[in-house]
């Protein structure tokens, strides 16, 4: 089953609404609730990112029978040093952003705990793609 | 202790889901911070919060927090009851502040995170 949906920059007010219809889904299925915990958390900080960080962009959910895969592409500034980026408390978050609730640089990392694979691509001017991986069965 | 004796205990206003207020509530955590909030991994959490907007209930939803407490006399939008309803988290008000708030509930037994 794959689902689609496209994500506005600075849309505030709708951010999570794509995290939260694949909660519907995932709860539907009957997976586990931690992990569906781990995966909308993931979700919901990739879905977060493009609306604090960039210009638009899409996620696209792909259920599978064992797993979940979602691939998050944008159209932004893009991240020039990912290694960086993924060190807890880095942030480049504008006033606005931090007025949401957001900006403390725990989000990269956060997908990182809560995925099984992962992987972020990014050039500088273009974009970014955050792509991960949740296995469907109890964590070891 | 249940949302019920919480709400009692410090005369909160329920604004949505008044029909979950048997929910049982083990942690408290107290922060306007959402991110930190997304980095919890426990259940049966009570958020105080001074962030009346709806990445508050967003927030709520994806990591399973059972309740909001809007501290500081913060109201609950239109949109916030309305996304709280659909999402099943309740959200309290509550007029004192986020410190009397955390002492007050930790005095009565709720358990901090860290
Ligand atoms: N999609 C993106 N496009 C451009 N830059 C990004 C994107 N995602 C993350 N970044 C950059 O990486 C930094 C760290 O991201 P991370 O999600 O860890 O923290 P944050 O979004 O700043 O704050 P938090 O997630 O804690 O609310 C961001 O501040 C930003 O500079
Ligand atoms: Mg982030």
């Amino acid at each position: 089953m794959e689902l689609k949906f496209h994500i506005m920059g600075g849309d505030f007010s709708n951010a999570g609404s794509a995290s939260s219809e694949i909660k519907r889904v995932l709860k539907q299925i009957n997976v586990p609730s931690d992990i569906i915990k781990s995966i909308v958390v993931a979700l919901y900080e990739a879905e977060v990112n493009i609306v604090a960080h960039a210009y638009e962009g899409d996620m696209v959910v792909d259920v599978q029978p064992d797993r979940l895969i979602a691939v998050l592409s944008d159209k932004g500034p893009g991240i020039p040093d990912i290694e960086l980026a993924m060190q807890e408390g880095y942030s480049t978050a504008s006033p606005k952003v931090r007025e949401m609730g957001f900006g403390a640089g725990m989000g990269l990392p956060n997908i990182q705990k809560n995925t099984d694979i992962l992987n972020i691509s990014s050039t500088p001017g273009e974009g970014t793609k955050v792509s991960f991986t949740v296995f469907f069965k109890p964590k070891s | 202790m249940t949302l019920q004796q919480i709400a009692e205990l410090l005369n909160a206003r329920v604004v949505a889901r008044p029909d979950k207020l048997y929910r049982d509530i083990s942690f408290a955590f107290a922060s306007d911070l959402m991110s930190d909030v997304l980095t919890l991994e426990q259940r049966k959490i009570i958020l105080l919060t001074g962030l009346a907007n709806i990445q508050a209930v967003r927030t709520a939803e994806m990591s399973d927090v059972s309740c909001i407490l809007l501290v500081r006399n913060k109201k609950a939008s239109p949109e916030m009851i309305r996304l709280a309803e659909e999402a099943a988290i309740v959200i309290m008000e509550y007029d004192g502040s986020m410190f009397k708030a955390s002492g007050i509930l930790y005095n009565a037994g709720i358990q901090p995170i860290y």
